[in-house]
């Protein structure tokens, strides 16, 4: 599979997006600068980690007018799978691709730590290989991940089943204790309603080597080439 | 623009003395400098960038091995060879003074100036550390009773009840700005920060310390160099334009800090500004990459007066520059201010002539700014224009080579005869070991420092093996790891080990000790996560030289810190060095902070400091008590200080060769696949050690593994003899000695482990067992038995809980 991996000015989980998805899984993974209006070969884009733009005015605000996004916007529309991870969710939902928003931390500070998600549905092609029940140890490492969304917002949300990862504790209950960031439900990750766009604050692309502690990312990565390979099949046959 | 006359008082607010000043005038050919080369002069002899008071001392330093490619001195970091075409660059520097005066930016901009010194250096920046003092943050926090009898200062006994709380609130905000200082750069930039060490003693209240480390990677043939080199060569200037902040912050860290140069001196700490360091980097390395740059230079301390004069100083050439063209972030700026100003970010590359347009189109694409503001020439000189006037013209060797050095008188300090007279008669042995464990793992120096790493991103990169919380950090080096090169040669993968250490209160009771020790623990922290010693860098954190007491500490300690470098063939590779480190009410305890980077040979051999198993063997390695120690390993214990109140006492000693041997034999034992767990004893001594095991592991936000353990040392040899040289308990339980470490061995594996410990000559013996929901100590008459939920939450909360 070919992956876009987007590069904007302050991006910094980059390098780790393309060496998980080039090393760990052999597949083809290409930077694609800020400016490029054009993503070129890619059967997935992955919209990584980092302070793009510095995160001034407010994170993923200014890097959602960039070239690059116009074209990641044309790709969802055409039903491609778009991955946001941490400031990458922030530049989606900046860039109405998801609802809500991501406000600072409850805490007010920076948060680097394990926490432990539970996978609400394994319907979504970033989702569709993780075991119903299998709670995943993720890092976090963000200052502003509070997903927050207006009531008619979260209904449809649940309505619709977007909700694709919670943060729970080590027996899988969504307990405020387990929330890291304040996250209204405990929501760490959603999609879209059409389901081809998610984000997700937790970085599955630090959590794919047994060497680094804990491989649970693997499995998001996997959904994601799973639904790419299903697609692929369907659109050969 | 006018400039203003020289007059003596103008040359003493410069920090320069008689002498200096003649000298400067006789360099500049007799005749008197220029308001700016003033300025020039004034920064670039300051201590911060001559070392002009400790440079004789530093010679001293063991700076060689075969491994070292370059050296100590010799530019901005010191880089060593890991094999394979690979190197590591690595250095240490302090931002005291401007995070005392403030502290998120002060603290910030330290991280970025060391980042500058390693991406200069041709490195891609793979993590950071940092070291860390403050006041107390808590009102219990025990206030020696011996104080600081320093002659030279009327420290006052402090902590009388109201006095403390707005101290120890200043401490809370010193302490919270230089974290998220520290977290807003590193984070932003995009570099883990691995580990590190806090401690809190009311000698750093006011001011406090702030050390930065990074580490780089790099291939060797993508060294690059600070250097001027080739006649004719454009240089130019990259980064972000400048501007008013950090006037001269080189000359204001170089004096005492007192509440009024802070106050005047705010506008000397600078303004960091981590996203523009990050693609300052990304720009240069891409540049670097191209082969077109001749030498690179970042605009740290002394900003444009240090970088131009250094370059030209080391290719032996001279350098001309137009102030007209460097860009100007503030409207009329003297050249005075332009040259001394410390704006973050910026750099200056020298380029082989012809190639122009590649630094043109690399930083056109980052959208940075660039000027080509010089040349270098063949004149040796350093020549400043401005307006189409000559305003600066230095022999740039000279002024960089040719700095005043001082030899300072240094005087054993009174305070020390009590110190070594002290023992234990008046020191009622431990009445209840469980309270004082408890009282020592909640104690802030003690205590887990997660309140303070859970804000710093550590695992950005994909590197990160072990995480804060252990003994040493252990990064991973991997392909992109590299800074871009032509040659795109897989690299295999590698470990690299890091620990900085430094027991302040060991160095003030016995300077050449307390230097050793932080070398052996450093040491001792990378044996039990596996590594071998490669190199080391140091932070002297001293007080004012001109007090011969005080010089006599930073004499001490360097050759306490150069003979430990050398018995673990720890070569230091370069460093920094911060005096006047003086607040209103004293000197800070001296503290010469050691970082130690290791190299770990195979990923089986990465080893953490908590217990794995129910049931394992608990063995410890090194003598159970110092038999030598009159006051068995409590002087300057953290159990002296907090339940006793008393920071007393010879620290423990350190015998290097037994050392040595021990870190060689855990070494042995981690690469026979032995050793499940190994911990080193230290602050807190075996008991904190042992509750540390047990209740150190986090396996997720909230989520603890705790183990138990049950220890007895009834049995052992040491508490069996007579009454007379029997051991004290809480000399047993909390009592430092040095070259003692914890491990955890499968059952079956228990007799192979003493066994081969006895080959290896050094003592090891079975002291309990690995499981259950306590801690259980046996010792003597008395049995401590601690529940671990407790602990860990005294320990784990302590920091937050004070600043919550």
């Amino acid at each position: 599979m070919n992956f876009a991996v987007l590069q904007f000015p302050g991006s910094n989980c980059d390098q780790d997006c393309v060496h998980v998805l080039r090393n760990v899984f052999g597949h083809s993974a290409r930077a694609v600068w800020h400016k490029d209006a054009s993503l070129g070969e890619a059967d997935a884009v992955l919209i990584p980690g980092g302070f793009s733009y510095g995160d001034y005015l407010r994170t993923g605000a200014i890097a959602r007018f960039s070239p690059v996004m116009q074209a990641v916007q044309q790709f969802a529309e055409n039903g491609g799978l778009v991955l946001g991870v941490c400031n990458g969710f922030q530049i989606l939902c900046e860039a109405g691709l998801l609802p809500g928003a991501l406000i600072r931390n409850r805490s007010l500070q920076f948060r680097c730590e394990h926490v432990f998600l539970k996978t609400v549905t394994t319907d979504s092609p970033f989702t569709n290989r993780i075991p119903q029940d299998k709670l995943l140890c993720v890092p976090i490492a963000h200052g502003e991940g509070c997903y927050f969304a207006d009531e008619a917002t979260l209904a449809k949300l649940k309505a619709n089943n977007q909700i694709l990862w919670r943060y729970v504790n080590a027996q899988g209950e969504p307990t405020e204790s387990a929330n890291p960031n304040g996250s209204l439900e405990n929501i760490a990750g959603i999609c879209n309603e059409r389901r081809n766009v998610a984000g997700l604050m937790p970085h599955p692309e630090r959590a794919s080597e047994a060497i680094l502690g804990c491989a649970d990312g693997k499995l998001i990565f996997e959904s994601l080439i799973h639904a790419l390979q299903n697609k692929s099949a369907a659109k050969a046959a | 623009m006018t400039e203003p006359a020289i007059t003596p008082e103008l040359v003493a607010k410069h920090n320069l003395t008689p002498d200096e000043y003649a000298h400067a005038k006789e360099i500049l050919g007799g005749r008197e400098p220029s308001y700016t080369e003033l300025g020039i002069f004034s920064v670039m002899w300051s201590e911060h960038c001559s070392y002009k008071n400790t440079r004789p001392l530093l010679k001293t330093f063991p700076t060689k091995s075969p491994k070292i490619l370059v050296g100590a001195g010799e530019e901005n970091a010191g880089i060593i060879d890991i094999g394979d075409g690979l190197a590591i660059a690595f250095k240490i520097e302090s931002h005291n003074h401007p995070s005392a005066v403030e502290p998120f930016q002060g603290a910030a901009t330290g991280v970025g100036g060391i980042v500058r010194d390693i991406f200069t250096m041709g490195a891609r920046p793979i993590c950071a550390l940092n070291s860390l003092r403050f006041g107390p943050i808590t009102d219990e926090n025990p206030h020696p009773a011996s104080g600081h009898p320093l002659p030279s200062d009327g420290r006052g006994a402090g902590g009388e009840g109201s006095m403390v709380s707005t101290e120890v609130l200043n401490n809370r905000r010193l302490f919270a700005g230089v974290v998220s200082g520290i977290a807003h750069y590193g984070n932003c930039f995009g570099i883990p920060t691995v580990a590190g060490e806090v401690y809190f003693d009311k000698s750093y209240e006011g001011n406090p310390l702030v050390n930065a480390f990074c580490l780089g990677v790099l291939r060797h043939d993508q060294i690059a160099r600070g250097a001027a080199k080739g006649i004719g060569n454009p240089v130019f200037y990259v980064g972000p334009a400048t501007g008013r902040d950090g006037l001269a912050g080189a000359a204001f860290a170089s004096q005492d800090l007192t509440d009024e140069s802070a106050q005047q001196q705010r506008g000397a700490v600078q303004v960091g500004d981590p996203f523009m360091e990050k693609l300052v980097m990304e720009a240069c390395l891409e540049l670097l990459a191209t082969g077109a740059v001749a030498g690179i230079q970042d605009m740290g301390a002394a900003g444009l007066t240090c970088s131009t004069c250094e370059t030209a100083a080391r290719a032996g050439t001279g350098i001309e520059i137009e102030l007209d063209k460097v860009p100007q972030r503030a409207p009329n700026m003297s050249s005075y201010e332009i040259m001394l100003s410390e704006s973050q970010e910026r750099m200056l590359i020298i380029v082989h002539k012809g190639r122009e347009e590649e630094v043109k189109r690399i930083f056109d694409k980052w959208d940075l700014p660039w000027s080509e503001v010089g040349v270098v020439t063949d004149t040796g000189h350093m020549v400043v224009r401005h307006g189409g006037k000559i305003i600066a013209d230095i022999p740039a060797k000279k002024i960089a080579d040719e700095s005043p050095i001082y030899h300072r008188e240094s005087r054993e300090p009174e305070y020390l005869k009590a110190v070594r007279a002290f023992r234990l008669d008046g020191i009622l042995d431990t009445q209840s070991p469980l309270d004082d464990l408890k009282q020592l793992l909640a104690w802030p120096s003690i205590a887990s420092k997660n309140w303070v790493y859970r804000q710093y991103d550590h695992m950005v990169r994909d590197g990160t093996v072990v995480n804060p919380g252990s003994d040493a950090a252990v990064i991973r080096i991997k392909g992109d790891s590299l800074p871009e090169s032509s040659n795109g040669k897989s690299v295999p993968e590698k470990l690299i080990a890091m620990s900085v250490d430094c027991n302040g209160v060991y160095v003030y009771l016995d300077p050449y000790e307390g230097a050793k020790a932080a070398v052996a623990e450093a040491c001792r922290n990378l044996a039990c996560s596996g590594a071998v010693p490669l190199g080391a860098t140091d932070n002297l954190n001293m007080a004012n030289p001109h007090k011969p007491e005080l010089f006599w500490q930073i004499q001490e300690s360097v050759r306490g810190l150069a003979d430990a470098c050398r018995a673990f063939n720890a070569p230091v590779t370069g460093g920094n060095c911060s005096l006047y480190n003086q607040n209103p009410s004293g000197p800070i305890d001296p503290t010469p902070t050691i970082a130690v980077v290791g190299l770990v040979e195979k990923a089986e051999d990465v080893t953490t400091q908590w217990f794995k198993d129910e049931g394992d063997a608990i063995i410890l390695l090194g003598d159970l008590v110092d038999a030598n120690d009159p006051i068995q390993g409590l002087g300057g214990s953290a159990y002296l200080q907090v339940i006793h109140g008393k920071k007393a006492g010879s620290p423990p000693r350190v015998d290097l060769d037994k050392e040595k041997e021990l870190h060689l034999a855990l070494r042995a034992l981690i690469q026979s696949g032995v050793v499940k767990s190994a911990h080193d004893c230290s602050d807190g001594g075996l008991a904190v050690a042992l509750a540390e095991s047990c209740i150190s592991q986090q396996i997720a936000r909230d989520t603890p593994r705790l183990i138990g353990a049950e220890i007895d040392f009834s049995e052992n040899a040491a508490l069996s003899r007579d009454a007379a040289t029997k051991p004290r308990i809480d000399a047993l339980l909390f009592g430092e000695s040095h070259g003692r470490i914890v491990i955890s061995t499968s059952p079956v594996n228990a007799g192979k482990v003493l066994a081969q410990a006895k080959i290896l000559g050094i003592s090891a013996a079975k002291i309990g067992t690995v499981g259950g929901a306590t801690l259980q100590i046996k010792a003597g008459e008395y049995t401590l038995s601690g529940d671990l939920r407790e602990l860990h939450d005294l320990w784990w909360n302590a920091i937050a809980r004070a600043m919550n």
